[in-house]
């Protein structure tokens, strides 16, 4: 037996080892310092992310290492700088939640910190196994994150819900993997691209139930309906700044591993996962526009809303063609700010108790006229009005389905986000119509003005000059393979 | 009798069908969902090693030691969700995980 030389290129996973050191240094550091340390612990994290961010910008061209277990090209990289931000903005806005909400003990920062590295493998990952560890490493950081305030029942309940169902998305997924597997004799992507690129890979049936699988598992994971019924309940019981954290940061990850397996892997059985995700797209944008409606409760409402996004987003997916993908990056890039936006204007309204129920926005527009003006803004985003940036994300995603010769379901979507225009604009008619109620008083911190205002920027500009995005987005999909 | 890589099959598909039905099906006790959730995962088990065994391959039985690992952690994180759940509402009953609705 002769000893091979190892493929192993450190240089290509530079930033999640910076991340995976960094939060075992600073589990050490909370645990030395108790709470004393915990703002310490707070920027370090911020700043981490932040020269995380810088050392993905650095990298450049493309490679795989580890057998091809490990990927890295210019899509990922510009997934995992979404991915970081996903996670750094939320950081940055709750320090007062967290030390209100007795959550400041160091080790919430950290378990984030896991989190967001599970979610950078998914983006990298090469074959089935090491996406799925990436998955699992995302997903209990995120049932503990879910079920982090301890002094509430909600919060353990969403914690619950999230374990069970998850698991379940898990093992659903996991079984695919062991059909693929028993299909192909490997787990990497290569060869099982190259395995269902002949003739015998396309008629596999073992193969084609491990496809449906994966698919099923990975629909769990973006909460794309009819997988979607854990996703309300979670996002209204989980802490605000986690599920600030958890409508965006998953789904990122997930949709840059839909990129490879999807545009990559099962290229060659387009047939068979194309109407699947069609299906999953218009379920899911149907659930989000008439399910939304009837919401009292601002998470639960943008629960379905992150739901019907999803569906928008699938179609990009759908098209399966460069701008299709294109299509996914901007979107999911402006409705990471869009999120993290209203998010960060609710945290400022927690510190009374408020901010969680629609309500709690009546007559804002007398009480906060700045506020109340950013946050309709957002929501005019979210329901894809021009000239803000959720349209120009709606148009790159219709435009690309359009093209791939699918105009019916560029009119779904386009008749979908008609209906939920609806419930987006509910919020906007009651912070501006209707009578002031009692006294609410807003408490931004320092980071939580600065989140917000960076995106009700970023929204206003990607409006009416998305050029730079696009440009940077183009580049990035053109260097795709 | 020999046994063929279809009973494996078969036993792993079986098993994993018991653990999805128990999770659905039962109206009782969330221990109850935490076994039926690590009985999926040995059955996802089980297919790995039996087509490892039938492919003469050894990857199928490395995955293995993955799988068993990360259902150590799920494990350990159920059953800590589960221990905070109980002090906030003193019951596991699945039938009162429900003040979230709509």
């Amino acid at each position: 037996m002769s000893v091979e030389m190892q493929d192993i290129q450190l240089i290509f996973m530079m930033p999640e080892i910076l991340v995976a050191v960094m939060a075992m240094a600073l589990l050490l550091l909370s645990a030395w310092t108790h709470k004393g340390g915990s703002g310490v612990v707070h920027w370090m994290t911020a700043m981490t992310i932040i020269a995380v961010i810088l050392v993905i910008r650095v990298g450049e061209g493309s490679g795989s290492t580890f057998g091809g277990q490990f990927v890295t090209d210019a899509v990922s990289r510009y997934m995992k700088v979404l991915i970081c931000l996903g996670m750094v903005l939320p950081i940055i806005m709750s320090r007062d939640y967290i030390r209100t909400h007795d959550m400041d003990g160091g080790e919430y920062h950290v378990v984030a910190m896991f989190a967001m590295l599970g979610g950078m493998i998914m983006a990298s990952s090469g074959g089935f196994v090491i996406l799925y560890l990436g998955l699992e490493l995302m997903s209990l950081s995120f049932y503990v994150l879910a079920a982090w305030r301890r002094d509430s029942g909600l919060s353990g309940e969403a914690g619950l819900k999230y374990f069970v169902l998850g698991s379940v998305a898990s093992g659903l997924l996991l079984y695919g993997i062991s059909m693929i597997y028993g299909a192909v004799g490997a787990t990497g992507f290569k060869e099982v691209a190259a395995f269902l690129a002949t003739p015998d890979g396309h008629g596999s049936q073992l193969a084609a139930l491990g496809v449906v699988l994966i698919l099923v598992g990975m629909g769990f994971k973006v909460a794309a309906a009819p997988f979607h019924m854990w996703a309300p309940d979670v996002y209204q019981g989980a802490p605000t700044p986690v599920t600030a954290f958890m409508s965006v940061m998953p789904k990122i990850a997930a949709f840059a591993a839909l990129f490879r397996i999807l545009f990559d892997v099962f290229a060659p059985v387009h047939a068979q996962w194309g109407p699947m995700v069609q299906l999953l797209a218009i379920l899911s944008m149907g659930v989000g526009a008439f399910a939304g409606l009837v919401q009292t409760n601002l998470k639960r409402l943008l629960a379905y809303s992150s739901i019907g996004h999803v569906g928008y987003i699938l179609i990009g997916l759908v098209a399966n063609t460069p701008e299709g993908m294109q299509g996914v990056m901007v979107y999911l890039t402006i409705y990471l700010f869009m999120t993290v936006g209203v998010f960060g204007i609710m945290v400022a309204f927690d510190r009374q108790g408020l901010g969680e129920e629609i309500s709690d926005y009546q007559g804002a527009a007398h009480k906060q006229p700045l506020m109340a003006f950013v946050m309709a803004m957002f929501m005019f985003s979210m329901a894809g009005i021009p000239p803000l940036a959720g349209f120009v994300g709606k148009l790159s995603i219709f435009m690309a389905a359009v093209k791939a010769g699918m105009v019916p379901l560029a009119v779904a979507g386009v008749l979908f986000s008609a209906v939920s225009a609806f419930y987006y604009l509910k919020v906007v008619k009651v912070m501006y119509f209707d009578p002031p109620v009692g006294e609410s008083k807003m408490f931004f911190s320092g980071g939580g003005l600065l989140v917000v205002t960076l995106s009700f920027i970023l929204i206003c500009v990607w409006g009416v000059l998305p050029g730079d995005l696009m440009a940077w987005t183009e580049s990035s999909v053109k260097a795709w393979h | 009798m020999a046994m063929s890589l279809n009973h494996y099959l078969v036993l792993g598909a079986l098993l994993f069908t018991i653990g999805v039905v128990g999770i659905f099906l039962n109206r009782r006790n969330v221990i109850l969902i935490m076994m039926s959730i690590e009985l999926i995962l040995l059955a996802v088990n089980i297919n790995f090693v039996a087509f490892s065994r039938f492919m003469n391959h050894v990857d199928g039985q490395i995955i293995t030691f993955f799988v068993l690992t990360v259902a150590a952690a799920e494990a350990a994180i159920g059953l800590a969700i589960l221990v905070a759940f109980f002090r906030n509402r003193s019951t596991i009953d699945v039938e009162e995980i429900d003040s979230m609705k709509g």
